[in-house]
């Protein structure tokens, strides 16, 4: 045990490790806001709560069918991510030729809508949901204790974010989605159905929060409000990483995370807030985001 | 905002001002006989929302802002509000003054960070903003957290007329209403609303022809966070409470619902749209929860089918500016 900046080695890491995990969060979320703003050019204000859906379907999944953490990392983003298709189609998609505004109105109350059903079935307190099996326990590092879970989901998150950052820059099917979101009537001349590919990409970015939601259960509890309290802080994020580069969603969310979790260490009063105040300064400092083009 | 301003705007010809000044007069008449026929504490509360939705539908609806964050003027107006009559024993209408020049100060803070962005980021700078003040409601001792501030006493106004009856309080709540509507009429008519609309229509342009669009979205963004807190303000005398609920992200999201269904950028529209949206939570608040679910619903409805709003539609069928 030794000490750094007079604060216990124990208590910086273990900060420092929340906020990696909060930064995996950030970083998946504002991934997926930014992949679909990309395409739809609607800004999903119902990612925080299709978020906390599936992490109620992991949940339910878990207590009334017995299905585990495992199938239910693949089952709940599928649901979710099919689930946001439907809403594609059945609504998002009359709103593409209006203002950017109604896309941000409808989703928010598609937001209302599943935190509101959630609430009624479930109530406002969290439920626990067990680390699986072949995660508990931890590793002993010498100066901290690094549970597996936890362990797993940074690996995990940071896999997804560079895995679609992969395929959105390097390969072909990436090169058809950014040539589509450039000209989509070009785009579509060569042959390619942008429509499906449009709702394709909403049900990916969906997916990748419910991948979010289902991870994040283990560690918070399961809660309806969960998606809503976590979706204010990403659009932060989106704030200040700018939604033009998936690379700059991704650092953004990892980075920010961290630095929240060194504020809960040195300055505990602020934790909540700090990623907003960093947010209004980076909006002095480079009105454009971190990594956004001008606009 | 293109698509709901232009059919008002198109409708504007010869009977544009009668309509307006007959259908003001109808509005005035009811709210004096209303409180006769049914409660004046929910009138009461209904005019504080009206002035809330129509503060914030000078930016939507006339500037193309839309602000996710203002439950931010609302609700720190009608602490300090609260505060002031309470602790610092002030008189009402001095209380009312001190919440709405807080809400301009934060109004000014947040429009100079805000309008460094446009349309999405926008929404989200305000609502990300809104929420860092929520935090700092929850933590400050002078709020007193998830409790509030309760019991605020109503006072005297100007040191003679006590607000503690009920017909006095709501002739003040009438007055502050009907002057601050007849203000946002005002200016929305003015040359300097004439600018926000340019600015709504084509930004570019407007800068253009050598307008400041700047300066116009800060002042416009300054003026409706203060008529927000007046709103707010006001409300904290009536209901004699200050509470989280009134900074919360629920509450920003309930005024662009009242304006979304009286119809933006009308200038009847967010009246009504209080009026139903606030009718609507009374009539529900025994389903509990529900009431979520249905605002959503309205949301949903009012953005597919429905974009003019309640205002917006009678506007259009009976070819009159409202």
């Amino acid at each position: 045990m030794f000490e750094i900046f007079g604060i216990p080695s124990q208590a910086l890491f273990g900060q420092l490790l929340i906020g990696l995990i909060n930064g995996s969060f950030y970083a998946l979320l504002s991934l997926g806001l930014a992949v679909i703003f990309g395409m739809l050019n609607i800004i999903n204000f119902a990612h925080g709560a299709q978020y906390m859906l599936a992490a109620f379907a992991a949940y339910i999944l878990l207590t009334t069918l017995d299905i585990g953490y495992w199938p239910a990392l693949i089952i709940a983003p599928l649901i979710v991510g099919a689930f946001g298709m439907v809403l594609e189609r059945t609504m998002l998609q009359w709103l593409y030729k209006l203002d950017h505004l109604y896309g941000l109105l409808l989703t928010f109350g598609l937001a209302l809508i599943i935190e509101g059903t959630a609430r009624n079935f479930y109530g406002s307190a969290g439920l626990p949901y067990r680390v699986p099996d072949s995660l508990q326990g931890g590793q002993n590092l010498g100066f901290m204790f690094l549970p597996n879970y936890r362990a797993w989901v940074i690996v995990a998150s940071m896999i997804v974010c560079f895995g679609t950052w992969f395929m959105i820059e390097r390969t072909r099917l990436g090169a058809y989605l950014r040539a589509a979101t450039e000209n989509p009537t070009l785009v579509r001349a060569f042959g390619i159905n942008v429509p499906r590919m449009i709702t394709l990409t909403y049900g990916f970015g969906v997916a990748l929060a419910a991948l979010a939601g289902v991870m994040a259960a283990p560690i918070y509890n399961v809660s309806p409000q969960m998606g809503s309290e976590l979706i204010i802080v990403v659009f932060a994020v989106v704030v200040i990483g700018g939604m033009g580069s998936i690379l700059g969603a991704i650092i953004t969310g990892f980075g920010l995370g961290v630095i929240e979790g060194l504020t809960k260490v040195f300055f505990p009063e602020a934790s909540s807030t700090v990623i907003f105040v960093i947010m209004a300064i980076v909006l002095l400092v480079r009105p454009s985001g971190l990594f956004g083009r001008r606009i | 905002m293109e698509q709901v301003a232009e059919a008002p705007l198109r409708a504007a010809a010869p009977a544009r001002t009668r309509s307006e000044t007959i259908a003001f007069l109808i509005m005035a008449a009811i709210l004096i006989i209303a409180p006769f026929f049914t409660y004046p504490l929910f009138l009461m509360q209904v005019m504080c929302f009206a002035l809330f939705a129509c503060a914030f539908n000078l930016l939507i609806g006339y500037v193309g802002l839309l602000s996710f964050g203002h439950a931010l003027y609302f609700g720190w107006a009608s602490y300090v509000c609260a505060h002031a009559a309470k602790v610092w024993g002030l008189t009402p209408e001095l209380a009312i003054i001190a919440g709405t020049l807080t809400a301009a100060g934060l109004g000014l803070i947040a429009g100079l960070l805000a309008i460094r962005r446009q349309g999405i980021y926008f929404a989200m700078i305000t609502l990300a903003l809104a929420q860092m003040m929520y935090f700092f409601a929850l933590q400050a001792k002078f709020t007193g957290g998830e409790d509030g501030i309760q019991g605020v006493p109503r006072g005297k106004l100007f040191g003679v007329f006590d607000l503690g009856h009920t017909m006095t309080m709501y002739v003040v709540v009438l007055v502050i209403f009907l002057g601050c509507f007849l203000l946002i009429h005002r200016i929305i008519n003015s040359p300097f609303g004439e600018v926000l609309k340019a600015i709504r229509e084509n930004e570019a342009r407007a800068i253009s022809l050598g307008y400041k669009t700047d300066r116009y979205k800060l002042m416009a963004f300054v003026l409706s966070a203060t008529l927000a807190g007046t709103a707010g303000a006001t409300k904290a005398i009536v209901l004699q409470i200050a509470s989280l609920t009134d900074v919360n992200w629920p509450m920003s999201g309930e005024v662009v619902l009242m304006t979304l269904v009286g119809g933006l950028g009308t200038i009847f529209g967010p009246v009504i749209g209080a009026f139903v949206i606030l009718t609507m939570q009374y009539k529900l608040a025994p389903v509990g929860e529900w009431v979520l679910v249905i605002q959503g619903v309205i949301f949903v409805a009012c953005v597919l089918l429905f974009r003019r709003g309640i205002v917006g539609e009678l506007a259009r069928i009976f070819k009159i500016k409202l």
